[in-house]
C-alpha cells in the first residue's frame, strides 16, 4: 500500500475551484474573450484577433497614462516612506501620547476613498475652499481646475494625508518591538543617534517596511477614486491614470474590446510588478 | 579595570518616594575590589538589575553616589563610564557580520582602524568565534549571540567593569556549563572586575568568589559561597541557598539548650539571643537520621540521585534531611542535630554562640 495518489482526493478541492471558477475564472476569460471581438451591441460579436491589443500598445493615449501613472507611484512612496518613518520615530513609546497619536494617527484610514477626495475637491476650490481661497488670498495663483501643476501637487499632497498613517502604523509597530536592552547596549558601545536607527531601528523595521513600501506602490498605482472625485482626470489628461483611462473606455465609449484589451495589460502589469515584489520578499527571508 | 565604590545608593523607580517601601533599592553600600569576580543573586524583584544598572549607568540612583577607582561618576553617561554590559537576551546587530558587531564599539569611539582591526581579531580568540568572522551575525545560536555580547565588552581594553545581567537565561544547559567555564578562564587570565546577576544559585557560587545576596531592596549577606552555605547570616540566605533550603523552627532558648516543643536541643554554646523572635536553622545536610534522638514521622522520601531528600514531621513542623544514596529510613526513625551545623537567628538575623 504505498499508492501516493487517489483521485478521489479532487472532491475535497471541488468546492474551492468552483468558487474560484466563478469569481475569477469566468470573469476574466468574459474580458479575455471580449478583448479578441469587436461589438456594435445587440449582443453581435465579431472575431477583431489582436487588433485591439495592437492598438493599444502602439497608443500614445496608454503610454502617457502608464507613464503618469509611474511617475505618481514614484512620488507618492518618495514622500510617504521617508515621511512615515520620520513621524513614527518621533512618536511616543509610552504614556498618554500613545493613544492619542495612534487615534489621530488612524483617522485618515477611516474615512471612504470618496469622501477624501471630495474633502479635497472642496478643500481646494478657488471660492469656497480653505485652502484654495486663502493661497489665492495671499498671492498664489493656485486652481487645480486649470492648472496641471496645481492639479498633481492637490492629488499628491491628498493621498499623502490619506495614506502616510499607514506607513507609520505599520513603522510604529516595528519599532515598540524593539526589546530596550537594545538601545542600552547600544549606549554601551557609544553608538551615536544616527548608528541607533541605520542598526537597530532600521533592520527591525525593514519587513514592515517592505509590506508598506508594497501595499502603498500597488494602491497608488491602481488609483482611481480621488483622482476622479477631484479632477475627474483633468484638466486635459494630466491626472488621467490608467484606471480612469480605461473606465472612460469601457463606461464612456462602451467600447468594450478595447477595454478589455486594456484590463488584461493592466491585470498582467499589477501580476508581474506583484511578482517582482513577492520574489524580493522570499529572497529576503530565504536569506535570513 | 576598576574599584567600584557604591556609597549608600538609594533607589526609587517613583517621582517622591517617602517610605521605605517606595525603594526599589533601600540602601546599598558596598565595595567591589578591583579585579574580583561577584555575583548578586536574589530572587525576581529583589533590585538585583537596579544595581546593575545603577552602576552602568543606564539608571541615576535617586541617592547616593558612584566612585570608579575613587572618581566620582554618579553623573556621568553610560559611554563616559566605559563600561561593558551583556543583557539577559543577546544584543547582536543583525545586519552587521560578526567582525563588524565586534568592531562597532570602537568604530563609535573613533579608533583608528588598523587597532580596530587588532584587537577584534584577538577578541575573536578569546570567544572562540575566529572562524566566524565573516558571517552575518544573525545566523548564529543563541550562545554565539551572547558571546558576540560578550565580545563587544572585551574589545575595548580599557573598560572599568564587565556587567552581566543574568546572561546565561536563554542558553540551553550543556552550554550555559561551557560558557560559564569560559567566563572563569577570561577572569583568571585578564582579571576583569566583573558583576554577575542571577537569580540561579548553582551559577552564583560557580562563577563568584563573593556572592552577594540581595532580598528585597538591600544586600542581607557577602560572602564566599562556602559562608553563605555554613553560615547564613539571615534566615532568607537560609531558605535561599541549598537545596533544600534551610530548616527554620521557632525555638526556645536556654543557655547552651534550645527547647523545641517537647523536645531539648544541645547546642555548640550559648548564643547571646536577645529579645524578639528566636529561631533554630540547620541544614538538611547536618540532619542526621537514625535511631537515636528526636522522633519523627517520614511522610515523604525524594530520590534526586546523587542522595536522597527525608521530608518528615517534627514537633508537628516540616523538616527535611539529606541522607546517603545507600541509606536506609529506619523503622522508626530519629533525627539528631550535628551541633556544627546549627546556627540561631534572633528576628531573622544570625545571632554569634557565646562560649
Amino acid at each position: 500500500m504505498d499508492k501516493t495518489w487517489n483521485n478521489k482526493a479532487w472532491f475535497l478541492v471541488l468546492p474551492v475551484l468552483v468558487l474560484v471558477a466563478f469569481t475569477a475564472v469566468i470573469p476574466l476569460m468574459t474580458v479575455v474573450n471580449y478583448s479578441v471581438q469587436d461589438t456594435f451591441g445587440n449582443n453581435v460579436f465579431t472575431w477583431a484577433g489582436t487588433e485591439w491589443f495592437e492598438d493599444l500598445l502602439s497608443s500614445g493615449r496608454f503610454w502617457e497614462a502608464m507613464v503618469r501613472n509611474l511617475i505618481f507611484s514614484f512620488i507618492i512612496l518618495a514622500i510617504e516612506v521617508p515621511l512615515g518613518i520620520f513621524i513614527a520615530l518621533n512618536m511616543p513609546k509610552k504614556g498618554w501620547g500613545v493613544p492619542v497619536c495612534l487615534v489621530l494617527m488612524s483617522l485618515p484610514l477611516l474615512i471612504p476613498w470618496n469622501v477624501v477626495g471630495t474633502i479635497w475637491q472642496v478643500f481646494g476650490r478657488n471660492d469656497i475652499g480653505l485652502l484654495g481661497y486663502y493661497l489665492n488670498a495671499i498671492g498664489i495663483d493656485y486652481n487645480y481646475v486649470q492648472d496641471p501643476f496645481d492639479a498633481w501637487v492637490t492629488i499628491i499632497v491628498m493621498d499623502v494625508w490619506h495614506w502616510t498613517s499607514l506607513v507609520v502604523l505599520l513603522c510604529y509597530a516595528g519599532l515598540v518591538s524593539i526589546p530596550d536592552a537594545f538601545y542600552q547596549a547600544a549606549k554601551i558601545d557609544g553608538a551615536s543617534r544616527w548608528a541607533v536607527f541605520r542598526y537597530i531601528q532600521l533592520p527591525k523595521m525593514q519587513r514592515v517596511l517592505l509590506i508598506a513600501v508594497l501595499l502603498r506602490f500597488m494602491d497608488s498605482f491602481m488609483i482611481y477614486t480621488e483622482p476622479f472625485v477631484v479632477t475627474g482626470g483633468g484638466p486635459g489628461n494630466s491626472t488621467t491614470f490608467l484606471s480612469i483611462d480605461l473606465v472612460k473606455t469601457a463606461l464612456g465609449q462602451f467600447d468594450l474590446g478595447p477595454a478589455a484589451a486594456m484590463s488584461l495589460v493592466y491585470f498582467l502589469i499589477i501580476l508581474l510588478l506583484s511578482w517582482v515584489f513577492y520574489t524580493v520578499m522570499t529572497n529576503y527571508d530565504a536569506e535570513r | 579595570m576598576a574599584r567600584i565604590d557604591v556609597n549608600h545608593v538609594r533607589h526609587s523607580y517613583l517621582p517622591n518616594p517617602q517610605k521605605d517601601a517606595d525603594f526599589a533599592l533601600r540602601e546599598v553600600h558596598h565595595t567591589f575590589e578591583d579585579g574580583g569576580a561577584y555575583a548578586l543573586l536574589g530572587p525576581s524583584g529583589c533590585g538585583k538589575t537596579t544595581l546593575l544598572n545603577i552602576i552602568s549607568g543606564l539608571l541615576h540612583p535617586s541617592h547616593g553616589q558612584l566612585l570608579f577607582n575613587g572618581r566620582d561618576v554618579t553623573n556621568l553617561s553610560t559611554q563616559e563610564r566605559n563600561i561593558a554590559q551583556v543583557f539577559q537576551f543577546p544584543v547582536i546587530y543583525d545586519t552587521m557580520t560578526v567582525y563588524d558587531n565586534l568592531a562597532f564599539p570602537l568604530r563609535n569611539r573613533g579608533v583608528p582602524e588598523a587597532d580596530v582591526d587588532r584587537k577584534v581579531r584577538e577578541t575573536l580568540e578569546m570567544i572562540d568565534l575566529a572562524s566566524w568572522a565573516k558571517k552575518k551575525a544573525r545566523g548564529l545560536t543563541a550562545d554565539q549571540k551572547q558571546k558576540i555580547s560578550l565580545g563587544r565588552g572585551l574589545v575595548r581594553s580599557d573598560v572599568n567593569a564587565i556587567l552581566f545581567d543574568e546572561p546565561l537565561t536563554v542558553i540551553d544547559p550543556h552550554m550555559k556549563w561551557v560558557l560559564r567555564s569560559q567566563l572563569k578562564q577570561l577572569h583568571r587570565r585578564f582579571g576583569y572586575t566583573m558583576v554577575y546577576v542571577t537569580h540561579d544559585q548553582t551559577e552564583a557560587l560557580t562563577f563568584a568568589d563573593q556572592v552577594v545576596v540581595m532580598y528585597d531592596g538591600g544586600i542581607v549577606q557577602i560572602g564566599t559561597p562556602a559562608e553563605l552555605f555554613e553560615r547564613p547570616r539571615h534566615t532568607f540566605v537560609g531558605y535561599f541557598i541549598g537545596s533544600p533550603g534551610m530548616n527554620v523552627m521557632p525555638v526556645a532558648i536556654d543557655g547552651k539548650t534550645a527547647t523545641l516543643g517537647s523536645q531539648r536541643i544541645e547546642l555548640p554554646g550559648a548564643p547571646k539571643a536577645g529579645s524578639g523572635t528566636v529561631e533554630l536553622g540547620i541544614r538538611p545536610e547536618y540532619v542526621r537520621l537514625g535511631r537515636d534522638g528526636m522522633a519523627v514521622s517520614i511522610s515523604k522520601v525524594e530520590d534526586v540521585g546523587r542522595h536522597k531528600v527525608v521530608r518528615a514531621k517534627l514537633e508537628g513542623r516540616d523538616i527535611a534531611a539529606v541522607i546517603g544514596e545507600d541509606e536506609t529510613v529506619p523503622a522508626e526513625p530519629k533525627v539528631r542535630f550535628d551541633p556544627a551545623g546549627i546556627n540561631i537567628y534572633a528576628d531573622s538575623w544570625r545571632v554569634e554562640m557565646g562560649a
